[in-house]
């Protein structure tokens, strides 16, 4: 019994991981109804820009907000210089750019940091460890960073203005115009805020994983499976979606298929959800009038 | 009419003549002219394992190295490296480039086990010697399957019979937990461990996988101390080595614990971990480790720095990718200086599978490299050593292999 509640435990702390990064995929989603394959590459540079700061000497939080900050200008300037032009072009084109991005994010990361793996700090410190070891003062941090990432998410989106305009030029971009939205730098701003969240994803996943330049190629997976699972439109449902795998693959793992399988457990798991619903546990059937 | 038969007589026998001598001459000599010899080499320069990439380029440094020494009765190596980004598809493609279009003399240093994989075949066709492979994986020790191809570090399964071997002498009612990267190179390891413990092995042995696509490897890890093990073996690259190293310290488990030797480095593995947590983790080396304060005035590891400073300056001397490429290289040297005049395709693989009892610059002191027709691992030797806090402590004998 003792060792079914460690693996839930452990499988809750890799869901954290996997429901941050799937935060800023639902972010993107959000705001360009695109998904962005080059999400995870783009943290972890700016993972490296933080590690960048602390390593010349900064406080942890000056560099964790003038991380987010800088990555937010990034994201800003990549939709204003790769994706504007590309506003007309069908999906395929599109997903060329992703995996373009992706492959150049990642090369450059290694070029200029190398590829030897880093220790990232981390600013949650417990002198022992929690439950026994199972988790750590970290893990239990960064699981309310993710928490407070969302509830930040949900009130933009629900409470303010920009957030409505926002999803309103996502959705339907020439009434939003109508109505006096600007829709292009609604989109420039998604990519910034999906940047940022990235950020504060790469910086609370380091410390667990270590920082390397593949950092997130198998994070990515897992993220989009979990805001798959509950729901891509939906920061709540990414983030439960996200905690869900994590636990899924575990306990899959160790006692129904073995190692060898967890992964594609998780994943037959969530092709039979989306073919249950296919928004996705807590998505909401869109429905629009022709 | 038949005019036209005589003079299409004389055109083909005119085609035929330059080819003559060659015919004559048996010995295959392609890439072999009066001033060069052409080598190939594909190498990761971009991709996820492009931290090997040193490799390639330290390889064409020794080289130049050898052509600025004077070259090999008269002629200067020309090393043709391309980059394959890891990827099996691209090397073949590669490959295929170097042999048929840049006609090299042989392969030297292919990086990586899936890559040398998916070559193996075709250039075992080709005839194509194919030296000293950068894997550590078995089967380039199959002189029968392919004997054109050989490799050059100990194999997996040399080093984890080793490891086997000393656990039950240290335990010998020990219970064994392996945590294995799911693919060639941890599966070796497992051949190793069934090799010496026999039918004990399904007993005494319990087994967690993980993909390099995984985030973590705590869920193994879990499972691995619920099945009370007490001593873990871990086949891991540097990644999941530094994170198991963490998650054992943090779990307060204390078994006793064996490491990959692909995962020793200081710099990438153990101060990442935490050198604290990693005290007391037994390991196995063959060549010196560049950071070690111990070689500082080691007059092997002096020749190697010396080397890095004239010809690869801008190189890692903290890396350990160099000073394999260095000692690997200089194998592929003594290869060449023993083949004299007869660079002949044959006579290089003969000579790849005669060496005797060389030593290195950079390989612990007493081991050797040998190797004979019925013997294509060159290196079969290891010493075991135990991390304490801050270095690695050489411990026993030089301990030689079983696999031949």
């Amino acid at each position: 019994m003792q060792g079914v509640l460690h693996q839930i435990l452990s499988g809750l702390a890799t869901g954290g991981i996997y429901a941050s990064l799937a935060l800023a995929l639902v972010m993107i989603y959000q705001a360009t109804h695109h998904v962005n394959f080059a999400q995870g590459e783009m943290a972890t540079l700016s993972t490296y820009i933080a590690y960048t700061m602390v390593t010349a000497g900064w406080s942890y939080w000056v560099s964790f907000i003038a991380t987010v900050v800088v990555s937010f200008i990034m994201g800003v300037v990549v939709e204003r210089v790769l994706m504007r032009p590309m506003t007309n072009a069908p999906v395929l084109a599109l997903v060329g750019v992703f995996i373009g991005l992706l492959l150049i994010v990642n090369a450059m990361t290694g070029w200029i940091w190398d590829f030897t793996i880093k220790t990232f700090p981390s600013p949650f410190h417990s002198s022992t460890p929690l439950l026994g070891g199972f988790l750590s003062g970290h893990e239990l941090g960064s699981t309310v960073v993710t928490l407070v990432m969302l509830l930040c998410i949900y009130l933009f989106f629900r409470h303010t203005s920009l957030g409505l305009a926002m999803r309103a030029a996502a959705y339907n971009p020439v009434s939003s115009r109508l109505v006096g939205v600007r829709v292009g730098w609604m989109l420039a701003l998604g990519w910034g805020l999906a940047a940022a969240i990235g950020a504060i994803a790469g910086m609370m996943i380091a410390p667990i994983v270590f920082l390397d330049p593949n950092m997130m190629a198998g994070v990515l997976l897992y993220a989009f499976a979990g805001a798959l699972l509950g729901g891509i439109e939906n920061p709540l449902g990414a983030v439960i979606g996200g905690f869900a795998v994590g636990v899924i693959e575990n306990l899959g793992g160790a006692y129904v298929v073995g190692t060898e399988l967890k992964l594609t457990l998780a994943l037959v798991i969530i092709v039979a959800v989306l073919m249950i619903k296919p928004s996705g546990l807590l998505g909401r059937t869109v429905m629009s009038r022709v | 009419m038949l005019r036209r038969r005589s003079l299409l007589t004389a055109a083909t026998a005119a085609a035929f003549v330059p080819a003559a001598p060659a015919i004559l001459r048996a010995a295959d000599t392609t890439g072999v002219t009066d001033t060069e010899i052409r080598i190939g080499n594909t190498c990761p320069a971009s991709g996820p394992a492009s931290a090997y990439g040193t490799i390639g380029k330290a390889d064409g440094a020794t080289f130049r190295m050898a052509n600025d020494m004077g070259g090999f009765a008269g002629r200067k190596i020309n090393f043709i490296s391309y980059d394959d980004a890891y990827s099996p598809p691209k090397t073949v493609e590669q490959i295929r480039r170097l042999v048929e279009q840049d006609k090299v003399a042989c392969l030297f240093n292919t990086l990586g086990t899936p890559s040398n994989t998916a070559i193996v075949k075709y250039v075992n066709q080709k005839k194509v010697p194919h030296l000293f492979v950068s894997s550590g994986a078995d089967k380039w020790g199959d002189y029968k399957e392919h004997p054109w191809t050989i490799g050059w570090q100990p194999s997996y399964v040399t080093e984890s019979q080793i490891y086997a071997k000393y656990i039950l002498a240290q335990k010998p009612d020990a219970k064994i937990g392996i945590l294995y990267q799911n693919d060639d190179f941890g599966k070796d390891y497992l051949t190793g461990f069934r090799d010496v413990l026999k039918d004990r092995f399904g007993k005494i042995v319990t087994l967690a996988s993980y993909e390099i696509t995984d985030a973590t490897i705590d869920s193994q890890l879990v499972t691995l101390q619920g099945a009370g093990i007490d001593v873990l073996m871990t086949v891991a690259t540097p990644k999941f080595a530094a994170q198991t190293i963490r998650k054992v310290h943090d779990m307060n488990w204390k078994p006793m614990h064996v490491l990959t030797g692909v995962s020793v480095s200081v710099g990438a593995v153990m101060e990442p971990a935490g050198p604290d947590k990693a005290i007391g983790i037994v390991s196995s080396a063959y060549g010196k480790d560049p950071t070690d304060p111990r070689y500082a005035n080691d007059p092997g590891m002096k020749e190697w720095r010396a080397f890095m400073a004239k010809y690869y300056p801008e190189g890692d001397v903290k890396d350990a990718g160099n000073v394999f490429a260095y000692g690997i290289s200089l194998t592929m040297l003594q290869v060449l200086k023993q083949c004299g005049n007869d660079l002949s395709r044959e006579n290089m693989m003969k000579q790849a599978a005669n060496l005797r009892n060389l030593e290195s610059p950079v390989l612990l002191p007493g081991i050797r490299i040998n190797t004979s027709p019925t013997n294509f691992h060159p290196i079969r030797q290891l010493q075991l050593m135990r991390w304490n806090g801050k270095v690695w402590e050489l411990f026993g004998d030089i301990i030689e292999g079983a696999s031949t």
